[in-house]
Parts: structure tokens; C-alpha cells; sequence
């Protein structure tokens, strides 16, 4: 299998190919019997996911608890158009805002930790901000969640466009936050910085003893990573007009981990991939049985099992070869 | 002033003791080896300078600083490198993007989250010299990970020189060498040593390879001093010769 070299994180083909399907996907997506909120929601999801692997395949360190910044992502869109300003942008920054303060300080008591322990005590934050959703009913709606308000057309002054009941103009828009945040990660990592990223997850000893202040870069990598997944999560909520406690709840952020590591974490755009899989596999199995979940997980255990890279790793070894 | 002060510095493991008050005073652009048998604490001792654990009692004097607390990578801003006993590097990567992350570290560009063409250019320039002076040249784009030992042990060597340090620390770089590449890496740490007056601490079981290289040696055993001098006073050693010498014989 040929090596993509470290600052070249996917070949320039395979950007391509996944750029003209994403930018022409309203327009064929009816015609193989599917429908533009779909492909919304995969590309939202597919940015949580590719969030999630800037740490995980490029920093090397596991977290199951982005849910707890994807579902901080929702709730600040949601509370700011439903409480504050009838703004879709403003209600983005918003959550951004609210996920990355968060990802802030408690990142700054995690980074100490490594391993399976850093993968639990994420999981443990993430559940108290479930629990602070689902009981603070007055404030969140609690179980029954946020509803009772709408993302708001874009105004540019000179026009506006009409994201709230056009569904293709919300894809554009959706696809236009995905660009500008996959576009910040991608170019992160072919930085100097991205390359003490890399170098952390390859061996760590090495790195600190190369003049690297692990804890420090650790924690950076941590709130960019936390940063795009709460955008995602507030592009999440303006997609359904809603969201609700289970935004934030650790199995969401298990269904993360299983899309970047079914995709291919090794990969910039195998997260996506597995977004695409997941999602597909949810909407049309889901329909033809209750248990869907069991079908997914079936296909995760496989994958893991036969293609450790990944769906993307296995289409790349082909080609390469 | 010492580059390098190690004042009466311990180290405990539980009830083990396996550094016990060793000093040690490095002066600037002197090679000095550290032998003893295996278990004396040598890599401990080493662990204690570049500030993997700090010691139990005792101070770490660094170029008139007081280091002891210090974290690692401070060390390495100030001017300490080190390789270790066994590999540390990044297998999975080229010889190439092994080295650009340090020559990147030491012109503090660690945060920078992009790089002008200029910038690039140096960075990639000085990578070249790296691999030139290590012999490196011929297999830049190659995974480390799959190159002989030698060149491993090399390409460790070209990453701390990256650093631009002051202080290199050796932990037994020819270990598990064959005899040309012994020869080789000796050829290169003599350069350094010689050429470009870096004062180095080598920790070595290679005799040819100490006597050959070293200004003066100290020898620990089980944790303490046994003996320091030239390597002329340290080959006449009954003590040494009892405890070290004699054993290898
Ligand atoms: N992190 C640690 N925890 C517990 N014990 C340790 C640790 N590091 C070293 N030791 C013990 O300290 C003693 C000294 O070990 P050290 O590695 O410093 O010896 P050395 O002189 O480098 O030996 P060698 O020539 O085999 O490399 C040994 O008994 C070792 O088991
Ligand atoms: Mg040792």
C-alpha cells in the first residue's frame, strides 16, 4: 500500500470525486429514490464525525464524549433564534461559542489523562451536560426538548435567501459551513502545528522530548476539535427545527466514533465516508426493521475486524496498488 | 561555570534506590561517558537531567539555571537533547518529515498554524543538512520504520541535533550495532564532538567506542559513584576493573 506523506493528508483525486458528489447531490438524490434532507444530514454529520477525528486519527487521542459539544452546539442555536435574535448565523456562532467555551475548561482538567481514561472522564462531562438538558425542563424543554422555533431565512441585504423552506438552498448552506470547517482542519494539519499533532500520535515520548508541550498541544487539538463539532451540532438543530437531550446523550457520541473509524480514521475524509454509511444504513434499514442498530453494529464489528483502516483504507489499497 | 551541574541528586523506586547521590560537573564542549554495569542507573541518571521524573533529593544545574523542576520541554528550549536506550522515533514516517518536526520545534514555529514559501524553504534546507551530515541523504523518503537499525539509530541522532542543543545526551547509541555501523555513528558523534564542540554525556558498554571518544568517564555502580577520571585513570582502576572491567572479561 502506497503512504500518503504526512502533509498530504488525501490524494488530490479523491478530494475531487468527494467535492463534485457533495456539490451535486440535490440535484440526483430524488432520483435515486432518496431526499435532499439526507444528504443534509449526512454532511452534518460528517462534519461532527471529521471533528472528532482531528483528534482522534490525528492527534491519536479518543474522546466519547463529543455529543456533550455537539449537543451544546444545538442548544445555543436553538435558545438563541427561540429566546435571543431571530438569526440563523448569529445562532451558529452562538453555539459554537457555548460548545468551545465548554471544550475550553474542561479540556484544561482532562489533558493529563491518557488512554481509556481520557475516554471515560470525556463520557462522564458528557453525561452531566445531558443530565442539566434533561432536567432543567424551563430553560431546555427537558425531555421533550426545544420546539417551537425555526431557522430563520438569510439576509444578505441585497437579497435573501430562503433556507427555511428551501431545502436545497439549506444544503448549499450547510455544504458552505462543512467547506469552511473541513477546509480550517485540513489546513491546520498540513501546519507546523498539525505536525506536532502528528507527532503526538505517533509516539509521544519522542514528541515531548522533541521541545513539545504535550498537554498543551493536546488541548488545543481538543477545542478545535470541540469547536467544529458544536457547528455541526448547531447546523444539527436549524436541519430539524429541534433538538433534544438526545443531542448530547454518549451513545450520539459513540455513533461518531463508529463513523470515523468505519470511514477510516487514518484518512481525512473516511469520517465522512462513514457518516454517508451510517446514515444511508440507518434511513433505509431502519424502515425495514425496528433494529436497526443491530444491523450498523454488525457492519462496525465487521469492518473493525477485516479492514482496520477502514472503508477508505480498503478503496485506497485497491487503487494504489 | 559548567554547562552541565548535577549536584547530589537520588532517585528512589519504592525501596530501590537506583540513582544515590551522584554529582557530576560537565564542562562546555567536553564528551563525557558514563559506563557501569547493567542496572547501575545510568538511564535513570539520565531520566533525571532531561527531566522525565524528577529526582528525589538533589539539584539540576543547567548553564547557571536551576532546572531540577523544570518541564521537558523547557529543558529542550534551553538547549538539552536526548535519544534513548531503546529507538524513540516516528517508525510510520519518512526519514524526511522525522527530522522536519524538530528542525520546525527549534525555529519555534510549533504553534504556527501555516508557513510562508521563505519559511518553507529554510525548513526544508536545513532538513537536507540534517541528512547529509548523517548519512541520511540516499533514504530521505523512506519509511524510518523499515530501515536497518544503524540508520535508525542515526536518524535519532539527526532529530536531537535538530534541536540545536547545547547539551546532547547519548543513551547507548551503538547498542545492537554491527561493527560498521558502530564505526560509522562513532565517526559521527566524534564529528560532532570535535568539529563543532558540542559537549556531549554518552552513556556506552562499547569500550573501543569510550576510550576512543571520551574526555574523561564516570562509572556507576549500583546507583553511586564508583569512579570518575580520563579514561587512562579509569583503565588502571582496581575498583573499576573489580566491579566493571573484570566482569566484562
Ligand atoms: N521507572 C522505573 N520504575 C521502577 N524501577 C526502575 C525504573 N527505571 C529504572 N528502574 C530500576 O532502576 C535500576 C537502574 O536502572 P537503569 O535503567 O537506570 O540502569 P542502567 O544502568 O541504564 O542499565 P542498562 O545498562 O541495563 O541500561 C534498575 O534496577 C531498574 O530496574
Ligand atoms: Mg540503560
Amino acid at each position: 500500500m502506497k503512504r500518503l506523506p504526512v502533509n498530504r493528508l488525501s490524494s488530490r483525486t479523491s478530494s475531487a470525486i468527494i467535492w463534485i458528489v457533495l456539490l451535486t447531490l440535490p440535484l440526483w438524490m430524488r432520483a435515486v429514490g432518496s431526499y435532499t434532507e439526507l444528504g443534509t444530514q449526512v454532511v452534518v454529520l460528517a462534519l461532527a464525525a471529521m471533528a472528532l477525528n482531528f483528534l482522534l486519527g490525528f492527534t491519536g487521542t479518543l474522546s466519547f464524549g463529543h455529543a456533550a459539544y455537539f449537543g451544546l452546539g444545538a442548544y445555543g442555536a436553538a435558545m438563541t433564534i427561540k429566546y435571543l435574535v431571530p438569526s440563523t448565523p448569529l445562532a451558529i456562532l452562538v453555539g459554537m461559542a457555548a460548545g468551545t467555551i465548554a471544550a475550553m475548561i474542561i479540556g484544561a482538567l482532562i489533558v493529563k489523562l491518557r488512554g481509556v481514561y481520557f475516554a471515560m472522564v470525556t463520557i462522564a462531562f458528557g453525561q452531566v451536560f445531558y443530565f442539566i438538558t434533561f432536567r432543567w425542563n424551563t430553560v431546555t424543554g427537558g425531555d421533550d426538548g426545544l420546539s417551537g422555533w425555526h431557522r430563520i431565512p438569510l439576509n444578505l441585504g441585497f437579497t435573501t435567501i430562503d433556507i427555511e423552506h428551501d431545502g436545497k438552498a439549506f444544503y448549499y448552506f450547510v455544504l458552505l459551513c462543512f467547506a469552511l470547517s473541513v477546509g480550517v482542519m485540513a489546513f491546520l494539519l498540513r501546519s507546523p502545528f498539525g505536525r506536532t499533532l502528528l507527532a503526538i500520535r505517533e509516539n509521544e515520548r519522542r514528541a515531548r522530548f522533541l521541545g513539545i508541550p504535550i498537554e498543551r498541544h493536546l488541548w488545543l487539538s481538543f477545542v478545535i476539535s470541540c469547536l467544529f463539532a458544536s457547528v455541526a451540532g448547531a447546523l444539527y438543530a436549524l436541519l430539524n427545527n429541534f433538538t433534544d437531550p438526545r443531542a448530547l446523550y454518549w451513545g450520539q457520541s459513540g455513533n461518531f466514533v463508529i463513523m470515523a473509524v468505519l470511514g477510516g480514521m487514518r484518512s481525512f475524509w473516511g469520517p465522512l465516508i462513514g457518516a454517508a454509511i451510517f446514515v444511508v444504513l440507518q434511513d433505509y434499514v431502519s424502515s425495514h426493521t425496528e433494529n436497526w442498530m443491530s444491523f450498523v453494529g454488525l457492519f462496525f464489528v465487521l469492518v473493525v475486524l477485516f479492514f482496520p483502516r477502514g472503508v477508505l483504507g480498503i478503496i485506497r489499497r485497491r487503487t494504489m496498488r | 561555570m559548567s554547562l552541565l551541574d548535577v549536584q547530589n541528586v537520588s532517585r528512589h523506586f519504592g525501596s530501590l534506590v537506583a540513582v544515590n547521590g551522584v554529582s557530576l560537573a560537565v564542562e562546555r564542549g567536553e564528551l563525557r561517558a558514563v559506563i557501569g554495569p547493567n542496572g547501575a542507573g545510568k538511564t535513570t541518571f539520565f531520566n533525571l537531567i532531561s527531566g522525565f521524573f524528577p529526582p528525589t533529593s538533589g539539584r539540576i544545574v543547567f548553564d547557571g539555571v536551576d532546572v531540577t523542576q523544570l518541564p521537558v520541554h523547557e529543558r529542550v528550549v534551553m538547549g538539552m537533547a536526548r535519544t534513548f536506550q531503546i529507538t524513540e522515533i516516528f517508525p510510520e514516517f519518512s526519514v524526511r518529515e522525522n527530522l522536519r518536526i524538530p528542525v520546525e520545534v527549534a525555529a519555534g514555529y510549533r504553534l504556527r498554524p501555516w508557513m510562508s514559501h521563505t519559511d518553507d524553504g529554510e525548513m526544508r534546507a536545513r532538513v537536507v543538512e540534517l541528512m547529509e551530515m548523517g548519512g541520511l541523504t540516499d533514504k530521505a523518503d523512506r519509511l524510518v520504520g523499515e530501515l536497518p537499525h544503524g540508520d535508525q539509530r542515526a536518524t535519532e541522532i539527526m532529530m536531537a541535533l535538530a534541536l540545536k542543543p547545547r547539551l546532547l545526551l547519548l543513551d547507548e547509541p551503538t547498542a545492537g550495532m554491527g561493527d560498521q555501523e558502530t564505526y560509522d555513528i562513532t565517526r559521527l558523534i566524534r564529528r560532532l564532538h570535535k568539529d563543532q564542540g558540542l559537549t556531549i554525556v554518552l552513556i556506552e558498554h562499547d569500550m573501543r567506542v569510550i576510550f576512543h571518544l571520551a574526555d574523561r568517564i564516570m562509572v556507576l555502580a549500583e546507583g553511586a559513584v564508583l569512579a570518575e577520571g580520563t579514561p587512562d585513570q579509569i583503565a588502571n582502576d582496581e575498583r573499576v576493573q573489580a566491579a566493571y572491567l573484570g566482569k566484562a572479561a
